[in-house]
């Protein structure tokens, strides 16, 4: 190394204004390329966006009338509604959420407060992560193995519980990473004044940490609205209305899965009015939970 | 290291001799502190610590980061159960419970001794309501004496004044200096007799550091204080006993006059005159 220096310590080559002039043109003709790239790649993708809204707002928004909201699903030509899937995915949606929620705030709990740095945590964590991405049909299959099969007949509970094994890893996950986030302090100001840790937790931590489950249990809302792979096994779909827990129950997801590829003009129209209201939905818990999640900071 | 032998007999034998030089200024302790000694994991954090809180006094406790002075003070109210590998061995004696033992009931211990932290830590809750969670663990009050009580913890705590009309606004709202106070109000709400003060004022501008400081005055005619500070101005001005601890060890206490002018080790010179730390 000493070689390239010159007595007196400075690098023996001379900068050359030429050769910079050079390397700086190509750093900025590089930085327009890979700019204009990235611009490229998000049109691209904004673009699919919009068309996919465009689309269903231009074949849904003419197939939404009040019949929509007040008829059930009928027979082609016989001006049906979709109130019994509304209905139907109200409440599965409504199961999942009661039975997945509590499941998933003590599971994510038992992650963040009680089992730090022990080894069955570390199993439980993997096991929900796991469970996070598998495959919705294998769910629906899973419920259809237990409940379904043995009773020996499709039901809407079926559908809910499906929709609750969704449910549960998408909570575990918030609250564990919301509870993580709460300081030290904050816990120790609880027990510094002699609260026991289950007061702690309750009345301090869920708390502090209550924008952030709320939010996690909408995402997982809007999440399990539009599942329609796991119901197929379960709540199986019913083209009559139904309030039954013990009955196959319909929902708007797997309307649509039964009326979009049918041959009948007016059941292809109302799969579309039943997509764009799902969008309209998920869109709206999306929102709200975002504005919860900046209203934290 | 072989210094440290002598130090230890030169406490030892302070501690009664200060009753001798300031009778009126030292008073009996509130806890006692025999042969502790702390780990986190394998680090030997204190060692060997002998050390008086006389009751209705201010000990002040200073040395650079890490020399163990708030450890000292987490083992007071066994905020160490909290983290698995840490522990402590040897005797805080308090009326006549060594408040170290396993068995001691650490709810029951942490109302008799409250500590307020570095940073304020108010709860995500009104004003009120942070006074009255920790009442609520440890007393039954009807809606007038609770009412009571969070009117006297804020005015003890120099808030009233400033609160009063907002009690049922959150906590979060207020400044820094406030929370800080609030915390305060919080820790002698459940009325302890002894009360920690782990850095205090450190993350609080001059004139909030001010108005804690003349708090902790006004308080300790009714309770016992330790506090752990960084500012040998704040020790001087506050405490009326100051413990020098450097690297786990407790070099030297003192009353406060004789600390900061006439400190009997080399070490302690060299501190509190700025030579290191």
């Amino acid at each position: 190394m000493s070689a390239t220096l010159s007595a007196d310590g400075v690098p023996s080559a001379p900068r050359n204004e030429a050769v910079a002039r050079a390397l700086g043109r190509r750093r900025s003709r590089t930085n327009l390329v890979v700019k204009a790239l990235c611009l490229l790649a998000t049109a691209i993708g904004l673009l699919l966006l919009a068309s996919i809204l465009a689309t269903l707002l231009w074949r849904g928004l003419g197939g939404l009338s009040i019949t929509v909201f007040t008829t059930s699903t009928k027979p082609p030509g016989s001006n049906g509604g979709l109130l019994n899937a509304i209905v139907g995915t109200l409440i599965q949606t409504a199961i999942g959420t009661a039975v997945g929620t509590p499941i998933g705030l003590m599971v994510g709990t038992y992650l963040a407060e009680y089992s730090v740095g022990s080894r069955i945590s570390g199993a439980v964590r993997f096991v929900s992560d796991v469970l996070l991405s598998a495959p919705s049909i294998l769910i629906g299959l899973f419920l259809y193995e237990i409940l379904v099969q043995p009773v020996g007949g499709f039901s809407a509970i079926a559908g809910g519980l499906a929709l609750a094994v969704i449910v549960i890893p998408i909570v575990v996950r918030t609250t564990e990473d919301m509870l993580r986030l709460i300081p030290a302090t904050l816990r120790e100001a609880a027990i510094g004044l002699g609260a026991p840790k289950w007061k702690m937790i309750t009345l301090i931590c869920y708390r502090a940490a209550m924008d952030g489950i709320v939010t996690g249990v909408l995402l997982a809302v809007a999440r399990v609205a539009g599942e329609t792979a796991p119901l197929l096994f379960t709540s199986f779909g019913n083209l009559n209305w139904s309030v039954s827990l013990t009955q196959p129950m319909a929902s708007l997801p797997v309307t649509i899965y039964q009326y979009a590829g049918s041959a009948f003009e007016d059941w292809v129209q109302l799969a579309w009015v039943a997509a764009l209201l799902i969008t309209v939905g998920v869109l709206a818990i999306n929102i709200t939970a975002r504005s919860l999640l900046r209203g934290r900071k | 290291m072989s210094t440290t032998m002598n130090d230890r007999q030169d406490q030892i034998s302070a501690t009664p001799g200060m009753h001798a030089r300031s009778a009126e200024a030292i008073k009996e302790p509130r806890i006692s502190i025999r042969g502790l000694d702390f780990y986190y994991g394998s680090n030997h954090a204190l060692k060997n610590i002998n050390l008086d809180f006389p009751e209705c006094q201010v000990t002040g406790m200073i040395g650079p980061s890490g020399c163990g002075k708030s450890t000292l003070l987490r083992c007071l109210n066994r905020m160490y159960d909290l983290y698995p590998g840490q522990r402590a061995t040897g005797e805080a004696m308090m009326d006549g419970v060594n408040i170290i033992d396993p068995s001691v009931d650490v709810n029951a211990l942490r109302a008799r001794i409250g500590m307020v932290f570095q940073k304020p830590t108010p709860f995500p809750m009104t004003i009120y309501e942070n006074i009255a969670f920790g009442v609520k663990l440890h007393e039954r009050l009807s809606k007038s004496q609770m009412d009571e009580r969070v009117e006297w913890s804020l005015t003890r705590a120099a808030l009233w004044v400033e609160v009063k009309d907002r009690l049922n606004s959150s906590a979060m709202g207020l400044s820094g200096g406030q929370q800080q106070r609030l915390c305060i109000a919080r820790t002698i709400a459940v009325r302890p007799q002894v009360i920690l003060l782990d850095e205090p004022t450190s993350a609080l501008d001059p004139i909030s550091t001010l108005k804690v400081e003349e708090l902790i005055d006004e308080l300790k005619h009714d309770f016992t204080i330790a506090i752990v500070t960084h500012n040998m101005q704040q020790a001087a001005r506050c405490a009326d006993q100051v413990a020098f601890f450097y690297l786990g060890e407790m070099v030297e206490v003192a009353p406060a006059a004789q600390m900061f002018t006439a400190p009997k080790q080399q070490r302690t010179q060299e501190y509190i005159t700025g030579r290191f730390g």
